[in-house]
């Protein structure tokens, strides 16, 4: 794949617009919306971590557990060993890394759909230990007060990120670099690998490659990051309990990854916006709150029968529209040259 | 203590017995559509609505209830076929999603017409069989026939019947069965039928035991799942022989310890299980 390095001039355009998107939409929605933009930049990180995983062909459903075990690692370390929070994060997210490489043994010895069951199996046993360990998980109800992001007091400006609209910027700038980082690896010899081990894993193995090693790097990878955003979860919401990381949530991370689209990176970013901005904004607004799982459900349907390639179908139709009207009008030039 | 283990066996047939019904719909669907179908709970829920309707509601008998039940749940199978399996069948993940979305529909639909709240299904027959200090309910009992009987139905039905090798030849290789003159949509639409129907017969025979509710799917799929995983995927024995091990495991450790120690069990159970045995205890290797 040959790799375009350089931003043309619509490119950059492009993406100031996006920044000033990004920067002003905290201003633009109300207080509630506020709440959600940060939920919903939180999620953008935990489905993109999750197509990651999915570069190797292996569809987990752990993943909503391995950002309940950033979650709660997070919580206590800043809450019972008095970890500094932005440290306490980090080694949350590492401690679901963790966590996954010791899975790793037991569940990549199973393919496709028995990996799919099994690591649901899997997460759902780690899921209970929180439930029936009270002791230092909380049993059924969780952790509370769990500290909050240290106020930042720079002397002329003071920043409190119990403030949702600064909790959003704090979320907004970590989410980003860990995109970005997701997309280097993507883009680097390792993504190859994954991608060469989804599409033919025997012949990888043949030239040599670890299947098993690179199939547990990714899962260490991903789940590293979905850490990151169950870190990022905790310390707004100062509190976790095992209700939030069960099997619907992660029904909902499954269908905002298919919805959006796996093939390109952006395809989950779509899937998570557009049906987020659907159910919590076009559906509430309508009112009927009785009927919203009934569209939704017909939405999800619609969905996949008439997009079966997802959302970012869309986009790179377009962009293969774009190009070809460009390439035409390329032609038309030549031609008139020629003719001249 | 006799008695009690008595009890706690009599507990697990129960528990067993309406469980394989779920396990072998689900690998029926699987085994012929290629597609997981994650409203299979949902199925079984409407099996139990439809005797709250018509037993509970109409007053009719409760085996008639229990028949409507099955054609309705069967129907629906049909239905969820011919709108969103058939055109997704060479998409296993698309199946999945949009059998979530219909999950959704169904779970609505039953809160619109019933309510949130739990339904109460007057009770079938009071009678009990007492042996020593351990008693089985005759609700409980004829869960436990009419599982026995519709299995071995089920069983023969593939054996014997011409339809039957037809169903499990689409489910062992769809293309060479198509190239036999086997309709795969005909065998799929079936297959559907009888799949759900199932689900649709187990949700309506506990619905006295239970005490309905729209989300009374959820619990039942995920312990399905487990089910047809330690079976192996494609083997309807192996359902079976898995429903009984499961069942057996979880009541009795749940008598001696409680719910959740039962479920942490259970699932790893099922990860040794997999660890030793990748495709389950009957499943066969997948082609490469």
């Amino acid at each position: 794949m040959p790799e375009k390095n350089t931003i043309g001039a619509a490119g950059l355009f492009g993406i100031l617009i996006l920044a000033a998107v990004l920067l002003a939409v905290p201003h633009l929605v109300s207080f509630s919306q506020q709440e959600l933009l940060v939920f919903l930049t939180i999620n953008v990180l935990l489905v993109v971590s999750y197509r990651l995983l999915t570069l190797t062909g292996e569809w987990s459903l752990a993943h909503v557990v391995m950002m309940g075990v950033g979650s709660y690692g997070s919580a206590l370390y800043a809450k019972n060993f008095g970890f500094p929070v932005p440290i306490a994060m980090l080694a949350g997210a590492a401690t679901a890394g963790l966590i996954a490489a010791l899975l790793s043994f037991p569940l990549f010895r199973m393919k496709g759909f028995y990996f799919l069951i099994g690591s649901f199996a899997a997460g759902e046993v780690i899921r209970l230990i929180w439930k029936r360990f009270t002791d230092p998980f909380g049993g059924p109800k969780g952790i509370k007060r769990i500290p909050g992001f240290p106020e930042v007091d720079l002397g002329f400006i003071q920043i409190d990120f119990y403030q949702p609209e600064n909790y959003y910027y704090l979320v907004l700038a970590v989410v980003l670099v860990s995109l970005w980082v997701l997309y280097r690896i993507e883009r680097s010899r390792l993504g190859l690998t994954f991608h060469a081990i989804h599409w033919q894993d025997k012949l990888s193995e043949s030239v040599g490659i670890d299947t098993f090693r690179h199939r547990m790097l990714a899962f260490v990878i991903a789940s590293f990051f979905a850490g990151l955003a169950g870190a990022l979860y905790a310390h707004y919401l100062s509190t976790v309990n095992p209700n939030q990381f069960d099997v619907d949530t992660m029904v909902y991370v499954l269908i905002w990854t298919i919805v959006g689209g796996t093939t390109r990176w952006y395809g989950p970013i779509l899937g998570v916006i557009a049906l987020t901005i659907i159910d919590e904004v076009i559906l509430r607004a309508i009112g009927a709150d009785q009927i919203r799982p009934l569209l939704y459900g017909a939405i999800l349907i619609a969905a996949i029968l008439f997009l079966p390639n997802g959302l970012e179908s869309l986009v790179i139709k377009a962009k293969d529209a774009l190009r070809r009207r460009e390439g035409v009008a390329v032609e038309k030039v030549a031609v008139r040259k020629g003719a001249g | 203590m006799s008695d009690f283990l008595l009890q706690t066996v009599f507990n697990a047939s129960y528990a067993a017995s309406y469980m394989a019904l779920i396990a072998v719909g689900l690998v029926l669907i699987f085994g012929v559509m290629g597609v997981i179908n994650f409203a299979h709970g949902e199925l079984y829920m409407a099996g139990a609505y439809a005797v709250v309707f018509f037993y509970a509601g109409l007053g009719l008998p409760f085996l008639a209830a229990v028949a409507l039940g099955l054609v309705f749940v069967g129907c629906l199978g049909m239905l969820m076929e011919l709108v969103l399996f058939r055109p997704l069948r060479t998409n296993p993940l698309g199946g999945l999603i949009a059998s979530i979305g219909f999950l959704l529909m169904l779970q609505t639909i039953a809160v619109l017409g019933f309510g949130l709240r739990n339904q109460n299904v007057p009770p079938v027959s009071q009678g009990r069989i007492t042996i020593g200090g351990a008693f089985l309910t005759y609700e409980r009992l004829y869960v436990i026939v009419a599982t026995v009987v519709l299995l071995t139905a089920l069983w023969l039905f593939l054996r014997r019947s011409k339809f039957g090798w037809a169903l499990r030849a689409c489910a062992q290789d769809r293309e060479a069965a198509a190239l036999q003159g086997i309709s795969i949509n005909q065998t799929a639409r079936y297959a559907m039928f009888i799949g759900a129907g199932l689900a649709g017969v187990a949700g309506a025979m506990t619905a006295p035991l239970v005490a309905p509710s729209p989300f009374m799917g959820h619990t039942v799929i995920v312990t399905a799942f487990i089910i047809i995983i330690v079976g192996g995927i494609g083997s309807l024995e192996g359902a079976v022989v898995a429903a009984i091990l499961y069942a057996f495991v979880h009541t009795f450790v749940t008598t001696f310890y409680d719910g959740v120690i039962a479920n942490i069990v259970g699932l790893l159970l099922m990860l040794a299980v997999l660890v030793v045995k990748p495709h389950g205890l009957f499943g066969v290797r997948e082609r490469a």
